[in-house]
C-alpha cells in the first residue's frame, strides 16, 4: 500500500471489497461462469448418456419416435436461438461501449426470441399430449409406415424414446425459463445505466450460459428430430 | 476495456454460417447415407457448437488459459462417462437387448 | 499489531465483531459461515448416529425382533444418506474447507462470499426436506436408490430424499465452485501453487470431483423423480429400460463420491504429521500430484461396485485393473506420510493421535478395497459385511478420524480456546478402541458370509455381531466427549496464542481467533511450504512495502 496519503485509489462502485481490483474481480466471475457451464454439461450429459445407450439398443423405436416430432418446428426453433445467441453477442459488445439504449434493446431482443422458442416447444409438446405420445398410462402408439418393412416397433420400448424426449427438452427449457428470468433482471439494471465500458461483466456472463443453452439445443436438435428422415 | 472486441461483421459471419450449417443438416437428414447421417449430422452440430464457442463467446480471444482448460476437462469427463458406459454395453453378450 | 496478551474479549476477531442473529444468519464472512455449518453437520452426525445405533441393536439378536423387515431397510437407508450427504461429504470441505481455504492462501475471503451463504442455506433448506421425508416415513431403497424398486415399487418419500438430495449436491458444486476460482485468483503474492499448504491441494483436488461428478447424480436424482412422478419408463424393464443404466449414472459420482469424503481428510493429515514430527513433509510435490491423480482417477472406476450385477464382464475387467490403479496414488500418500514421521521429533498431541489412526486404519480400509477390486473375489464377499467393513475402516476410520484430528488441530484458532489435552488423548484412543471392535467383527462377518442390509441372520453370527454393538457404544462415548469438552473450552478453555502448535501456514501467523478480514494487510510470501527446518520462518505476517 503506497505510503503517501495524497494518492487514493479510486474503487469502481461495482467492486467487492475482498479483491484486490476490479481486474481480479473479473477473472473470478468469469471462471466461475465457466466452471458453472461445465458442471452443466456433465447435468445434461448424463441425460446424453441415457440416451447413447438406449439408441444404440432400440435404433428402430428411436427413428420411428424421431419421425413424429415436426422438424420444421425443431428447425424453426433452432435458427430462434441462433439469432438469439446473435443478439446476447451483439448486446455485450454494446455493453463494451457503454451503449445503454442499445443495450437494453438487444437484451429485449434476446428475452423476445427465449419466449418465442418457448411457445413454439410449447406447442410441440401439446401436440405430443394430443398424440398420447406422453410416457405413462395414456400412452398409444401408431407406428407410421416405417422405413424397412421388417422392422417391428415395440410399442413399449418407444416409450423410453418419448420419456429421454420430454426429459431433455423439459430440463432444456426450464433452463431457458431461468435465462430468460436473468436475461429480465438484466434488461432492468441495464437500464438503471449499471453497465459501462469499466463493468459489463453480469452481461458477459449471463451472455456465457445463454450460449451455452444454445449449444445444447444444438445437439439436442439432431439427435431427437433427425435421426431417420429418409424418404 | 481489458476485454478483447469482436467485430460486428465477424458476428454476423457466425449468424449466418450458423444459419446456414442448420438448413444444412436438416436438408442432409433427408438424404439416405446409411450410418453417415448420423455422423454428418453430429459433425456440423459440433461444428455448430464451436462457432459458438470461439466467437460468440470469446473463447479464441480469452488471455486466460484457465477457461480453455475448463472447456476441454468438461469434454473430457462428459467423454469418460460415456465411453466407459458403452464399454459395458457394448461388449455384453448379444440376445440381450 | 502489539502483542497478544490482550485478552480475546477486548481484541476484536471474527466472533465478538458482530452480534446478534441476523449478524450469523446473513454473514458473508467465510469464517462465521463455517461454523454455521459445523453446527448443521453435527445434528446430521447425530441423526445418522441414531440411526446407527438403531441398526447396531436390532443385530444384537439374530431375530428380527426388535424392529419390523421395512423398518429396517428404511434404518440402513437413512443411516446411509444422511451420513454420506449431510454428514462426510460436507463436513471438511464446508467446516475446515471454509474456515481455512482464505487463511492459508492469504486471501480476504473466498471469492464468492454470497454463494458461499447461498450453499449453507441450500444445505438447510436440503436438510429440512430430508428431516421432512425421515418423520413422515422415510426412504426404504437403500442409500443407493437402485431402479427399478426405488422408481416403481418402493412406497417410501424417494421423491423428497431424492430432491433434498439433489439440492446439498447443488450446495456442495457451488462450494467446490468457490474454492477453484479461490484457489486459482486469489493466492497472496509469492504464494506460488507449489508453495501452498497440502490441505489446499486436496480441497482442489475434492472441488474438482465436487465441480464434474455431482451434476450426474442430479441429474440421475431427477430422472428417478421424473419416473416416480411423470411415469417416464427409462429404468422401467416392462418397457425395456436398464437397471444397470441407473446404477452406471449413480455411481459414476457415488464412487468419486468416495473421494471427496476422504481427499480432504488425507490433506489434513498432511498437515498435522509434518507440525508434530517438526520436519517438512516428505515428498512434497509427490503428495500434491497424488491428491490430483485420486480426484482424476477416482472417475475411472464406478462399475466396480456393479460386478455382479449383469454388467459386461470385458468391462469389468476394465474397471477392474482400473480400480487397482487408483489404490497407487493413497498409497504413495501414506508412505510419505511415514517417510515424514521417520526420524522426527514427535508430540503425541491429540491432533496427532487422530492422524496415527487415520493411518493405520485407512490404509486397512484401502487394502480391503483391493480385495473388492478382485473379481473373483467380489463375486464372494459383495453384499456382504465384509463391503461394509471396508467403506466404514475408510469413512469413519480415515475421514472422521481425519476430521476429529483437523478440528482438534485448528481449534484454537477457530475458537480462541485450547482443549483439554489430556481429554483429547483419551477421547481419541477411545474412539479407536471402539471403532476397531465395531468394524473389524465385520469384516470376519462378512468374509463369513453374513449378507448387509438383513435384519436377521443365522445364530452362529451372533457372537461378532454383539461384539460390534459393543463397540459402537464406545464409539459413541468416544464421539460425545469432544462434542462436549468443545463447548465447555468456548468458555472456560485456556486462551490460545497465534500459534500453539509451532505450526508452519499463513493461518498461524493471525490472531486466534482471526479478525473478520484475516490479515491486516495483504500477506507476501517468501517461504516454502512446511519449513520447518528454517529458524528464520516469520513470526508475523510478513507484508509488501
Amino acid at each position: 500500500m503506497s505510503d503517501s496519503p495524497a494518492i487514493v485509489e479510486s474503487h469502481n462502485a461495482a467492486q467487492q471489497h475482498h479483491f484486490a481490483d476490479m481486474e481480479q474481480q473479473r477473472q473470478a466471475s468469469s471462471l466461475g461462469m465457466w466452471l458453472f457451464l461445465a458442471t452443466e454439461v456433465m447435468f445434461f450429459g448424463g441425460m446424453f448418456c441415457a440416451y447413447l445407450i438406449y439408441r444404440y439398443w432400440y435404433y428402430p423405436e428411436f427413428a420411428a419416435g424421431s419421425k413424429t416430432l415436426d422438424i420444421r418446428l425443431g428447425a424453426i426453433n433452432t435458427a430462434v436461438l441462433i439469432c438469439s445467441s446473435l443478439t446476447v453477442a451483439l448486446s455485450v459488445r454494446a455493453a463494451q461501449f457503454g451503449k445503454r439504449k442499445l443495450l437494453v434493446t438487444l437484451l429485449v431482443a434476446t428475452i423476445l426470441l427465449g419466449l418465442v422458442f418457448l411457445g413454439i416447444k410449447g406447442v410441440e409438446w401439446a401436440s405430443k399430449f394430443e398424440e398420447h405420445h406422453v410416457p405413462g398410462y395414456s400412452f398409444h402408439f401408431e407406428p407410421q409406415a416405417p422405413s424397412h418393412p421388417n422392422t417391428k416397433i415395440d410399442p413399449q420400448r418407444i416409450q423410453i424414446f418419448f420419456s429421454l424426449y420430454f426429459a431433455m427438452t423439459g430440463i432444456h427449457a426450464l433452463h431457458m425459463v431461468i435465462g430468460v428470468g436473468l436475461f429480465a433482471v438484466l434488461t432492468f439494471y441495464a437500464w438503471k445505466g449499471l453497465y459501462n465500458s469499466a463493468y459489463y461483466t453480469p452481461i458477459e456472463n449471463a451472455g456465457l450460459y445463454w450460449h451455452f443453452v444454445d449449444i445444447i439445443w444444438i445437439y439436442l436438435f439432431p439427435l431427437l428430430y433427425l435421426i431417420d428422415r429418409k424418404k | 476495456m481489458s476485454e478483447h472486441v469482436v467485430s460486428t461483421k465477424l458476428y454476423y459471419a457466425i449468424w449466418i454460417a450458423l444459419l446456414v450449417l442448420t438448413g444444412v443438416t436438416a436438408g442432409v437428414a433427408f438424404i439416405d447415407l446409411g450410418p453417415f447421417n448420423t455422423i454428418v449430422a453430429l459433425t456440423i452440430a459440433t461444428l455448430k457448437a464451436v462457432l459458438v464457442l470461439l466467437f460468440f463467446m470469446h473463447l479464441k480471444y480469452t488471455s486466460e488459459k484457465m477457461t480453455s482448460v475448463v472447456v476441454i476437462s468438461a469434454l473430457f469427463w462428459l467423454l469418460i462417462l460415456l465411453a466407459l458406459s458403452l464399454a459395458d454395453y457394448t461388449t455384453r453378450p448379444l440376445g440381450v437387448n | 499489531m502489539a502483542t497478544v496478551v490482550n485478552p480475546v474479549a477486548e481484541r476484536e476477531n471474527y466472533l465478538n465483531q458482530e452480534y446478534g442473529v441476523r449478524s450469523w444468519l446473513l454473514t458473508t464472512d467465510h469464517k462465521r459461515i463455517a461454523l454455521l455449518y459445523l453446527a448443521s453437520i453435527t445434528f446430521f452426525f447425530f441423526v445418522g448416529g441414531l440411526f446407527a445405533l438403531l441398526i447396531r441393536l436390532e443385530l444384537l439378536t439374530p431375530a428380527g425382533d426388535l424392529v419390523q423387515a421395512d423398518t429396517y431397510n428404511k434404518l440402513f437407508t437413512m443411516h446411509g444418506q444422511i451420513m454420506v450427504f449431510f454428514f462426510l461429504v460436507p463436513s471438511i470441505p464446508a467446516v475446515l474447507g471454509n474456515f481455512l481455504v482464505p487463511l492459508m492462501i492469504g486471501a480476504r475471503d473466498l471469492a464468492f462470499p454470497r454463494i458461499n451463504l447461498l450453499s449453507w442455506y441450500l444445505y438447510i433448506i436440503a436438510g429440512i426436506l430430508m428431516m421432512h421425508a425421515v418423520l413422515t416415513g422415510g426412504v426404504d431403497t437403500g442409500w443407493t436408490f437402485y431402479t427399478p424398486f426405488s422408481t416403481a415399487f418402493s412406497n417410501t418419500k424417494v421423491i423428497e430424499a431424492g430432491l433434498a438430495i439433489f439440492v446439498v449436491g447443488f450446495s456442495s458444486i457451488l462450494t467446490g465452485l468457490n474454492f477453484v476460482v479461490t484457489i486459482h485468483r486469489m493466492r497472496a503474492p509469492g504464494m506460488t501453487w507449489w508453495r501452498l499448504p497440502l490441505f489446499i491441494w486436496s480441497m482442489y483436488a475434492t472441488s474438482i470431483i465436487f465441480l464434474l461428478g455431482t451434476p450426474v447424480l442430479a441429474i440421475t436424482l431427477t430422472l428417478v423423480i421424473f419416473e416416480r412422478a411423470f411415469h417416464l419408463g427409462i429404468f422401467d424393464p416392462t418397457r425395456g429400460g436398464d437397471p444397470l443404466l441407473f446404477q452406471h449414472l449413480f455411481w459414476f459420482y457415488s464412487h468419486p463420491a468416495v473421494y471427496i469424503m476422504i481427499l480432504p481428510s488425507m490433506g489434513i493429515i498432511s498437515e498435522i504429521v509434518p507440525c508434530f514430527s517438526r520436519k517438512r513433509i516428505f515428498g512434497y510435490s509427490f503428495v500434491a500430484m497424488a491428491s490430483i491423480g485420486i480426484a482424476v482417477l477416482g472417475f475411472l472406476v464406478w462399475a466396480h461396485h456393479m460386478f455382479v450385477a449383469g454388467m459386461s464382464i470385458y468391462a469389468a475387467l476394465i474397471f477392474s485393473f482400473l480400480s487397482y490403479l487408483v489404490a497407487v496414488p493413497s498409497a504413495i500418500k501414506v508412505f510419505n506420510w511415514t517417510a515424514t514421521l521417520y526420524k522426527g521429533s514427535i508430540t503425541f498431541s491429540t491432533p496427532l493421535l487422530y492422524a496415527f489412526g487415520f493411518i493405520g486404519l485407512f490404509t486397512m480400509g484401502g487394502l480391503t478395497g483391493l480385495f473388492l477390486a478382485a473379481l473373483g473375489v467380489d463375486v464372494h464377499v459383495t453384499d456382504t459385511y465384509f463391503v461394509i467393513a471396508h467403506f466404514h475402516y475408510i469413512m469413519v476410520g480415515g475421514a472422521v478420524m481425519g476430521y476429529l484430528g483437523g478440528m482438534h488441530f485448528w481449534w484454537p484458532k477457530i475458537s480462541g480456546r485450547m482443549y483439554p489435552e489430556s481429554l483429547g488423548r483419551l477421547a481419541a484412543l477411545i474412539v479407536f478402541i471402539g471403532f476397531n471392535l465395531t468394524f473389524f467383527p465385520q469384516f470376519i462377518l462378512g468374509y463369513l458370509g453374513m449378507p448387509r442390509r438383513y435384519w436377521q441372520y443365522p445364530p452362529e453370527f451372533q457372537v461378532l455381531n454383539v461384539l460390534s454393538t459393543a463397540g459402537s457404544t464406545i464409539l459413541a462415548v468416544g464421539y460425545l466427549l469432544p462434542m462436549a469438552y468443545f463447548l465447555w473450552s468456548m468458555r472456560y478453555g485456556k486462551h490460545a496464542e497465534p500459534n500453539p502448535w509451532g505450526a508452519a501456514g499463513l493461518e498461524w501467523m493471525t490472531p486466534s481467533p482471526p479478525p473478520t478480514f484475516n490479515f491486516e494487510e495483504t500477506p507476501l510470501v517468501t517461504w516454502e511450504a512446511y519449513d520447518y527446518g528454517n529458524i528464520d520462518l516469520p513470526k508475523e505476517v510478513p507484508v509488501e512495502r
